[in-house]
């Protein structure tokens, strides 16, 4: 995958969880569970979907990794994504 | 039509899942009702045979009024699908015995199968509202969202396609969406209710979740994400295995006197979307493992966003526990929802100095809120429960 393939695929999950957030504009660096309001079941959901999605498993440790989208972009491609 | 909340005087039918002559059993799901709190499924309580649909879709009918008639069973008359038109107007809540488990009524087939088989997805607020513009019935659409359900994005393209066009049903319009001025209402009206009648009195404790911390990041380090639990679960466990300890908090004060719970049902408050709260209730809280007590939390929370909570949910909490989560404040002191007696409230779990042994230590702690109803109980009783809940919370692994 390309980095514009892995970024696609985020906005992806996060727009399955965080519907009405669908467009909202969501800069590289913010963090995510501020910009789209999400709680810990949210970021939960986030984290199984990107599982299920890519098959990577993401441990709880390496969660702040994935707090913003070019986090979660390159989190991904460092896995081989 | 039953009541959803101690302030609900009427519902709209907004669509019917069986049709005359369709068996139903107890815990079938037969209709869905727009209330201000979103679209919910009402069970029934019986066994038989549709006679007879009283209510048709799009009409607005009082609560307790009966919305279908069964044939097929002894004293053969109206029957509303939950509680009696007299404790419905009372806004009791009563519990109702014969529920089942909440996340145990999975989608099933309906006994007599529905026109197109339809697919019961769970559908985001965004989404039925817009299906209802469209004309589009949600219920057909295959959902992409999380757990299957139905999005904006899903409505969206169905529309784009003839066939779905096609497939649009007159009762898709009348279903109307989530509305958060009259949730906003609804919410108002107990709360006003709550702190004009009940003598409210409050206790807080600063708990250690180290161990409990501890004990879930070594749970979850071998868990898939699916699996894993959150610090929530412990806590509503907690939770609801000291009411065991205390059990005057858990139940309802009506008519002059306080009425003990038929079993801990531990209602979970949600924060919704474009806001609100919705507080559905776990069956048994109390007996459910951990990984059980996750799974239906995750499902109610994903249902109660999407509009697919179920009736018999909503009216028979015997306790709540409304939790900021972890963005949230440092505490919160609830408002207790009536008939229930008593509400704990769980700030957010931060780390803060803690005295170990003569040493200051930084833990992750967490402020426990007990609000409860003076005329059942007085602060004595609440910090045993209190008391309760931190010893529950320092052996993880007993929970």
């Amino acid at each position: 995958m390309t980095d514009a393939e892995r970024e696609a695929l985020v906005r992806d999950v996060l727009a399955a969880i965080a519907p009405e957030a669908a467009d909202v504009p969501l800069a590289p660096d913010a963090d995510l569970r501020a910009a789209l309001d999400l709680d810990s079941m949210d970021y939960l959901n986030v984290i199984i979907a990107l599982h299920e999605r890519t098959g990577v498993d993401i441990p709880e440790r390496d969660y702040p990794a994935l707090f913003t989208l070019e986090g979660a972009v390159a989190y991904l491609g460092a896995k081989g994504v | 039509m039953p009541a959803l909340g101690a302030d609900m005087e009427a519902g709209i039918l907004a669509e019917w899942l069986v049709e005359p002559g369709a068996r139903v059993e107890p815990g079938d799901i037969v209709c869905v009702v727009e209330t201000q709190k979103g679209a919910i499924e009402v069970e029934i309580f019986e066994s038989g045979t549709v006679a007879e649909l009283l209510v048709q879709v799009g009409e607005e009918v009082p609560v307790g009024a009966p919305l279908a008639r069964l044939g097929e069973r002894a004293g053969q008359g109206a029957v509303t699908p939950e509680p009696s038109p007299a404790d419905a107007a009372s806004g009791s809540g009563a519990p109702q015995p014969h529920l089942e488990p909440a996340a145990d009524r999975q989608p099933q087939p309906t006994v007599a199968p529905s026109p197109a088989g339809r697919s019961r997805s769970p559908v985001s607020p965004a989404a039925r509202r817009r299906a209802a513009e469209l004309g589009i019935d949600p219920a057909r659409l295959v959902g992409t969202g999380i757990d299957g359900s139905v999005t904006l994005a899903d409505v969206e393209a169905a529309a784009r396609t003839a066939e779905a066009a096609a497939a649009g049903q007159p009762s898709a319009a009348a279903r109307r969406g989530f509305d958060p001025s009259e949730m906003r209402r609804a919410i108002g009206a107990a709360m006003q209710r709550s702190k004009r009648e009940i003598p409210h009195y409050y206790l807080d404790q600063s708990i250690d979740f180290g161990p409990a911390a501890s004990w879930l990041e070594a749970a979850n380090r071998d868990r898939p994400p699916a699996d894993r639990l959150l610090a929530a679960v412990l806590l509503l466990k907690a939770a609801a295995l000291a009411l065991k300890e205390v059990p005057e908090l858990n139940g309802t004060y009506e008519d002059g006197a306080f009425h003990p719970g038929s079993g801990i049902r531990v209602g979970w408050a949600i924060a919704l979307r474009g806001g609100g709260l919705v507080a559905p209730a776990i069956l048994d809280t109390e007996r459910q493992p951990l990984g059980e007590l996750m799974r239906r939390l995750r499902d109610l929370v994903q249902r109660a966003r999407s509009g697919g909570l179920r009736a018999s949910e909503l009216s028979s909490a015997s306790f709540t526990v409304s939790s900021v989560g972890e963005r949230g404040a440092e505490a919160v002191t609830g408002v207790i929802y009536p008939p229930q007696v008593a509400i704990l409230g769980v700030g957010r779990i931060a780390t803060r100095p803690w005295v170990v042994d003569d040493r200051v230590l930084p833990r992750p702690v967490v402020v426990l809120t007990l609000a409860a109803d003076h005329r059942v109980t007085d602060g004595h009783k609440g910090s045993v429960y209190l008391a309760a809940v931190d010893r529950l919370l320092q052996e993880p692994e007993k929970l």
